[in-house]
C-alpha cells in the first residue's frame, strides 16, 4: 500500500480522470450540436390527427412525450400556418385522437412570410386566359419556370431601382456639399444640380410603375390551399420558397431537398426575422471581422513582443509591462466593447466625420458602429494573447543560436528577421490560433461596436470602393443569442441555433486549422533538435 | 616583461586588460599578444575568466548590459573599440565557435553560407564555391555534400560543431576563437576537430580554450595560463608544460587543483 501511494497511482489515475471528464464535456457539447444542427433539414413526414371532437389537425410532430399530469403521452405538432392559427406549436394528448394518419398528397410549403404551411393543394388561380391541363403537381411545375422568370424581371427592377436611388443619393450629397462649403454657393452649380435630380425623379416614377405592374402580374399566379380542417388559403407562387410533400418522397428525393436547404443556409440570405432562409450574410461577417481582426492584431502583437523581448532593457518597467499585459488578457470583454465604442466609435470615428464629411453631419459616418471599428476593438482584445505567445516562444529559443548569429557579423535586425522570427513562429501562430479563436467566440463588444440584426449590405461587394469597413455586419455569435433569445417565436427559432451554433464552431474550426497546418509546416521546419 | 611573450607581428594585443561584470572584477590588468597564423590556447581552472577574455576580441561581451572593460584590444594594431572599426566589421575578421555547436534551423547549406548572405553576397556560383571551400576546410565535405539541402539539425553532435567551424571559415576571418570547441564530443570527434586545427592553422590565427591539457599540449603552439583573472604564466607549449615557471602553473597542469 505505501509503494502504492508513493509511485503516485493515484494521482495519476486522478489526471486520466480529469482529462476524461473535460473530453466527455466537450464531446458531449459537440455531439448535441451536431446531431440537432444537422437533423434540422431532413423533411420529416405530415402527420394528420382526427380528434375526438371532429377537428382535424396536421403538422410535424416534433416530440412525443409522457403528460405532465401523467392522462398518458401527448405530442407536440409544428402545425405551421402561422397566418391561420396565430401559433405554430400545439400540444394534442394521444387520448384525443381517434386516427393518426400520413396522407400521401399532404403539401409542405416554406413560404417568404409566415413560416410553413401544411394543407393540400386545390386548385390554382391564373391570369386570365392561363390554362394548365394534368394533374395539379404537374401544373405547379409547369407554372414554376413563368413565375420564376417573372421574378427575375422583378429583381431586375429592384437593381435598377438600386442604382437610380444611389444616383439620387450622390446628388443630394453634392447639394449639400456645395451648400456646406461657400456661404454664398454657386447658384448654377445648384440649380443644375437640382435639374438633374429632377430628371432622374421622374424616371424612378416611371420605374416604380413598371415596378408595380411587374408585380401585379407575377401575384396574379395564385396557388388555392386548404389546410387539414378544410379553410381555405390563397398563396401567391411567387411567395413560395419550397414545395414538398414529405410523405410522398424516397429518400433520395430527401436527400436532395436537404442538400438544397444546406446550400441555402450558406449561401442564402435570412428571412423572416432570421429565424429562416440562410445565414451568408452572418457567415460573411464573422469571417471578414476575424480576418480583420487578425490583419490588425498579429503585427501589432508581434512587433511589441519582439521590442519587449528583444530591445527593451531587463528591468522593473519592462516586468510591469509584462504583468499588465498579461492580466489584460482577464479584462471583461464588455469592457474593452465599451472602449471601443468610446475611442474608435466617438472619437476616432467622430473626428473623421467632422474633418472628411462634415456636410453629412448629424448623420455620421464613421462616427457609429461598424465593422472596422468591431474588429479593431476585438484585436485590442487578442492582442496581449499574440504579445505573450512571442514572447514566450523568443525567449525559448537558445542564447546559442543568437550569439552564433551575432558572431557571423549579423545585426540584432538581422538575426531577428532570418533566425529568431522564423524559429519563434510555431509558438506565435499558437498565439494566433488562441486569439482567433477568442475572437470568434466573443459577441458581447460586438453588440455596442456595430453588429446588427440584419444588415441592408455587404462589408465587401460590387460597388465602389468594394471595401466598405464603415458598414455594419452580422455575426454568427450575435445571430445565436438574437434569435435563441431575443425571437418573439423562440420555438421555431431552435432549430436555426443549432445550426448557428454549428456553423459558428465549423468556422472557428475552419480558420484555425488552416493555422494549425501552417504551424506544424512551421514547427516542422524549425524546431530546434537537441542532440 | 619577462614571463610574456612578445611577437614582430601579433595579430591581437591586449594591454593593461580589465573587466567587469557589474561591479565584480573579472579580468585584472592582463597584457597578452597572440602570434599569427599560430594556435594559442588558453588554460586555467572553472570561472577563471578564459571566456570573458576570449569574448573581449569579437567584443562579444557587448551583448551584456552590465559589462564594462578597461585597458585596450588591438586587432592588427587597430584599437577594436575605436570608431574605425565597426563591431559587424570586426567580428567578420574575428569569428568564433562556441562550445555547444549552434547551428541554425536551416539547410547545411544556408548554414555555411549565412556569413556571407547577411553581408549581402547572393551570387550563387559564389556561394556554392564557398559552401564547398568551407565544408572541405572543416573536413565535412565528403560527409554532407549529398545532403546539403537537408536540415542542420539532422547531422551528428560532431558534424554539427565541424559545420559550426565551416560556418565560421566561410566568411574569410583572420582569427578563429573557439570556446572549448570538443567538450561536448567523443573522443574521436575530437580528434577529428583536432586534427582540423591543425590544419586550419596554415591559413588563420587560432586562440582556443580548453580544459583538456593533452589537448592544449596537442594542439597549441604558444599556451596562457590564467588563474581567477590574472595571466599568470604565459609562454610556447612545450616550455609551459615542460618546465613552467611558475608554481601555481605548475600544480594545474600538474593536476593537483583545478
Ligand atoms: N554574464 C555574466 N554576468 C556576470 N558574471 C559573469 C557573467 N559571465 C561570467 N561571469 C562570471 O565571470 C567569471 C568568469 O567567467 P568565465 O565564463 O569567463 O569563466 P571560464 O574561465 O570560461 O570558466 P569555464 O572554464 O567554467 O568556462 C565567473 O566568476 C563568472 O561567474
Ligand atoms: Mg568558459
Amino acid at each position: 500500500m505505501r509503494k502504492y501511494l508513493r509511485e503516485g497511482e493515484p494521482f495519476v489515475w486522478a489526471t486520466a480522470a480529469t482529462l476524461a471528464l473535460t473530453l466527455i464535456i466537450s464531446a458531449v457539447l459537440i455531439v448535441v450540436v451536431l446531431v440537432n444542427g444537422f437533423g434540422v433539414f431532413w423533411p420529416s413526414k405530415l402527420a394528420q390527427v382526427s380528434l375526438t371532437d371532429g377537428q382535424k389537425v396536421m403538422g410535424e410532430i416534433i416530440r412525443t412525450e409522457e403528460h405532465p399530469d401523467g392522462s398518458g403521452l401527448r405530442y407536440q405538432f409544428k402545425t405551421g400556418n402561422r397566418d391561420l392559427y396565430g401559433l405554430d406549436f400545439r400540444w394534442i394528448s394521444q387520448e384525443h385522437v381517434t386516427l393518426l394518419e400520413y396522407p400521401e398528397d399532404a403539401v409542405g410549403l416554406e413560404r417568404q412570410e409566415y413560416g410553413n404551411f401544411y394543407g393540400y393543394l386545390k386548385a390554382f388561380s391564373l391570369p386570365e386566359g392561363r390554362v394548365e391541363a394534368g394533374s395539379l403537381k404537374q401544373q405547379y411545375v409547369e407554372l414554376l419556370p413563368e413565375v420564376q422568370r417573372r421574378m427575375e424581371h422583378l429583381d431586375d427592377l429592384q437593381d435598377e431601382v438600386m442604382v437610380l436611388s444611389r444616383k439620387m443619393q450622390k446628388i443630394d450629397l453634392e447639394t449639400q456639399e456645395l451648400l456646406y462649403e461657400s456661404k454664398n454657393p454657386d447658384v448654377s452649380a445648384v440649380q443644375e444640380l437640382g435639374r438633374r435630380e429632377a430628371v432622374l425623379k421622374e424616371d424612378f416614377a416611371t420605374l416604380l410603375t413598371r415596378q408595380n405592374k411587374a408585380m401585379d402580374g407575377l401575384e396574379a399566379f395564385v396557388g388555392i390551399f386548404v389546410d387539414a380542417a378544410g379553410k381555405e388559403k390563397n398563396i401567391p407562387l411567387s411567395h413560395i420558397v419550397r414545395f414538398y410533400e414529405p410523405n410522398n418522397m424516397n429518400v433520395l428525393e430527401k436527400l436532395v431537398f436537404y442538400l438544397g436547404k444546406l446550400v441555402e443556409l450558406i449561401f442564402g440570405e435570412p428571412r423572416e426575422s432570421n429565424t429562416e432562409g440562410g445565414l451568408f450574410p452572418a457567415i460573411f461577417g464573422t469571417v471578414v471581422l476575424i480576418f480583420l481582426m487578425s490583419i490588425i492584431s498579429f503585427p501589432l502583437g508581434v512587433i511589441a513582443a519582439v521590442y519587449l523581448r528583444e530591445y527593451s532593457k531587463e528591468g522593473p518597467v519592462v516586468r510591469l509591462v509584462r504583468i499588465a499585459v498579461n492580466n489584460l488578457a482577464g479584462i471583461p470583454s464588455i469592457v474593452y466593447g465599451i472602449f471601443g465604442l468610446a475611442f474608435f466609435v466617438y472619437g476616432i470615428g467622430g473626428s473623421i466625420d467632422a474633418l472628411f464629411f462634415p456636410e453629412r453631419l448629424p448623420n455620421p459616418t464613421f462616427g457609429t458602429g461598424g465593422i472596422l471599428w468591431a474588429s479593431l476593438t476585438l484585436s485590442l482584445l487578442t492582442v496581449p494573447v499574440v504579445i505573450v505567445s512571442t514572447d514566450e516562444a523568443l525567449g525559448a529559443i537558445p542564447g546559442g543560436i543568437r550569439e552564433g548569429s551575432l558572431a557571423l557579423g549579423s545585426t540584432k535586425f538581422q538575426t531577428l528577421m532570418r533566425i529568431l522570427l522564423p524559429m519563434a513562429s510555431p509558438g506565435i501562430m499558437t498565439g494566433f490560433i488562441l486569439a482567433m479563436a477568442r475572437a470568434a467566440g466573443e459577441v458581447a463588444p460586438l453588440m455596442i461596436t456595430g453588429v446588427v440584426k440584419l444588415a441592408p449590405a455587404l462589408p465587401i461587394d460590387g460597388v465602389f470602393p468594394f471595401i466598405h469597413l464603415e458598414r455594419k455586419f452580422m455575426h454568427l455569435g450575435f445571430h445565436i443569442f438574437d434569435i435563441g433569445f431575443q425571437s418573439p417565436n423562440v420555438e421555431a427559432a431552435k432549430p436555426m441555433v443549432y445550426i448557428t451554433t454549428l456553423l459558428l464552431v465549423l468556422v472557428v474550426l475552419l480558420m484555425s486549422s488552416v493555422a494549425i497546418v501552417l504551424r506544424n509546416r512551421m514547427k516542422k521546419r524549425y524546431t530546434y533538435g537537441t542532440f | 616583461m619577462s614571463k610574456h611573450s612578445t611577437f614582430s607581428d601579433p595579430v591581437i594585443e591586449a594591454d593593461n586588460l580589465s573587466f567587469f561584470y557589474g561591479s565584480s572584477q573579472t579580468l585584472h590588468d592582463i597584457n597578452l599578444q597572440f602570434p599569427r597564423k599560430q594556435v594559442t590556447a588558453l588554460i586555467g581552472p572553472s570561472g577563471c575568466g578564459k571566456s570573458t577574455l576570449l569574448r573581449c576580441f569579437n567584443r562579444m561581451n557587448d551583448l551584456v548590459d552590465s559589462a564594462s572593460m578597461k585597458g585596450n584590444i588591438r586587432l592588427n594594431g587597430t584599437d577594436i573599440n575605436s570608431s574605425g572599426l565597426d563591431v559587424i566589421e570586426l567580428r567578420r575578421r574575428v569569428g568564433m565557435v562556441f562550445q555547444k555547436s549552434n547551428p541554425f534551423p536551416k539547410s547545411i547549406y544556408e548554414n555555411v553560407i549565412y556569413g556571407l548572405r547577411i553581408a549581402g553576397v547572393n551570387n550563387r556560383a559564389i556561394l556554392d564555391e564557398t559552401v564547398e571551400k568551407s565544408l572541405q576546410g572543416a573536413g565535412l565535405w565528403n560527409e554532407v555534400k549529398d545532403r546539403l539541402q537537408q536540415s542542420a539539425l539532422g547531422l551528428s553532435g560532431g558534424q554539427m560543431q565541424r559545420l559550426c567551424i565551416a560556418r565560421a571559415i566561410a566568411v574569410n576571418p583572420e582569427v578563429i576563437l573557439m570556446d572549448e570547441p570538443c567538450s561536448a564530443l567523443d573522443p574521436k570527434s575530437t580528434a577529428r576537430v583536432e586534427e582540423l586545427i591543425g590544419d586550419l592553422r596554415e591559413q588563420y590565427s587560432i586562440i582556443i580554450v580548453t580544459h583538456n591539457m593533452q589537448q592544449a599540449a596537442r594542439v597549441s603552439d604558444h599556451t596562457a595560463f590564467l588563474y581567477e583573472g590574472l595571466l599568470i604564466e604565459y609562454g610556447p607549449t612545450k616550455e609551459l608544460f615542460m618546465k613552467p615557471k611558475n608554481k601555481q602553473t605548475e600544480d594545474y597542469i600538474t593536476g593537483r587543483f583545478g
